[in-house]
């Protein structure tokens, strides 16, 4: 499987256990850079494939309350910012589930150092909100995401993660 | 099929009147018809908030409620009935910080793009500004010349590159966005070697060999450690001596040779070569 290809469509499999063996389609653009550095296809389908494992451990997170279940994908103010969401949950007594259902990614930016890559995601998500065990609804969201990564030792990590309006 | 069994309801409901958009951190209100008490929750990735709320009346956030940006959806629960809606929070105008990164925090002079500067714009809340925002990068060298570059960050990045330059020295590399600035320090150091030369004269049985004071192609001079290999050939056979720059020359006495060959070489770069014939 290769990035220049015009569109790559694969899917991938939520976390072993889910209730909803839910699978999300994904398609990947070719990468539209504005900075000098060239991506090598290598790089640009590890960022990827960390990306969206970085949706099952939201998923995971958000719907456990659980900060721990962030630490594999998440860093800095991305890691921050959804940490402070589960405590304000977790005060609420409220969970919410994630569940991604189609990304459209294209890969807009690599750093010169290598060492930050950004890309946009048109992603489609149902979110379900449950109170006290009670859901209240689920819904289906269409939102614009803008995410950067950065490498860590052995994979990238999301540390901006910020929905835009379309 | 997953997604049938999934009850979804209507994206927008006629008993909540919400913005559309509302500003990272800026007062917004919701109103609700009806009378009653109910419940309203705000929810996203981003900040989870709830409200006891009076239907028929407007429920008032202020400043710094909801400040993160990104996609909420908003439930009014109401007994048994529930109302959805979404709204959008947009990161500030104002850019407040800036993370800026500039790579090599070192290097030789005389590269060209050789420093990159790499800007993520952000506004008072850490939101991503991705509006096209104009940004400035300028490198002041010691000598006081400056390199200067507009760019226009795009989805809240911009990136540049500069040369190093001719002199050694500590350059401030700084990053500009609407009057918020972030400066990193660049050391640029001495390149190779150039020109190299040495003088040889006798010294008891020996010779005695030094440099001339070592500088790079711009005069700068090669720091002090840089190691110099004096080379010496005779009758077949080959000795050398690896010997650090002290106070900008490299010295050593070796045993003197008839008809030997001195070479004086650092790394890759090669000087002059004597032939001994005393």
């Amino acid at each position: 499987m290769t990035i220049k290809a015009t569109l790559v469509l694969f899917s991938i499999l939520v976390a072993p256990g889910a209730l909803l063996a839910a699978q999300a389609v994904v398609h990947v653009q070719p990468p539209d850079l504005h900075g000098p550095r060239q991506l090598q296809d290598q790089t640009a389908t590890a960022v990827v494939r960390d990306y969206l494992e970085s949706w099952q451990s939201l998923t995971a997170a958000l719907e456990k309350n659980r900060v721990d279940l962030l630490d594999q994908d998440f860093v800095g103010t991305a890691k921050d910012k959804l940490t402070d969401t589960m405590r304000q949950q977790a005060a609420l007594g409220i969970h919410t589930r994630y569940q991604d259902r189609a990304h459209d990614i294209r890969i807009v930016f690599y750093a010169p150092d290598g060492l930050s890559v950004q890309l946009i995601d048109n992603v489609v998500y149902d979110e379900r909100v449950v109170d006290n065990k009670k859901v209240l609804t689920t819904q289906r969201a269409h939102v614009r995401y803008t995410v950067v990564l950065t490498p860590a030792e052995t994979r990238w990590r999301v540390r901006i993660f910020q929905a835009d309006p379309e | 099929m997953v997604l049938a069994s999934l009850s979804l309801a209507s994206a927008q409901d006629s008993r909540m009147s919400l913005p559309t958009t509302v500003g990272a951190g800026s007062a917004f209100s919701i109103h609700s018809t009806g009378s009653g008490k109910a419940v309203l929750y705000i929810v996203g990735p981003g900040q989870a908030l709830r409200r006891d709320v009076q239907l028929g009346e407007s429920t008032y956030f202020p400043v710094g409620s909801l400040y993160n940006a990104g996609h909420y959806l908003v439930i009014l629960v109401a007994g048994s009935s529930t109302d959805n809606g979404w709204v959008d929070v947009v990161p500030a105008n104002t850019p407040a910080n800036l993370s800026f990164l500039a790579k090599p925090s070192r290097l030789p002079i005389g590269l060209h793009n050789g420093i990159s500067g790499t800007v993520y714009i952000f506004d008072v809340y850490h939101n991503l500004i991705t509006k096209p925002t104009p940004v400035s990068f300028k490198l002041s060298n010691p000598s006081g010349s400056a390199q200067q570059r507009a760019v226009t960050a795009h989805e809240g990045v911009a990136t540049t590159e500069m040369d190093s330059s001719e002199k050694e020295g500590f350059a401030k590399f700084e990053a500009q966005v609407d009057g918020i600035s972030s400066t990193r320090v660049v050391e640029q150091v001495p390149g190779s070697p150039c020109g190299l030369t040495m003088i040889a004269r006798p010294s008891g049985k020996g010779i005695q060999l030094a440099t001339n004071p070592v500088r790079d192609c711009s005069g700068n001079a090669v720091p002090d450690g840089t190691i110099i290999t004096f080379t010496e050939s005779y009758d077949g056979a080959q000795s050398t001596a690896d010997v650090p720059l002290k106070h900008g020359v490299a010295q050593v006495e070796i045993p003197a040779h008839p008809g030997a060959t001195i070479t004086v070489a650092s790394g890759v770069v090669l000087g002059n070569e004597i032939h001994w014939q005393k």
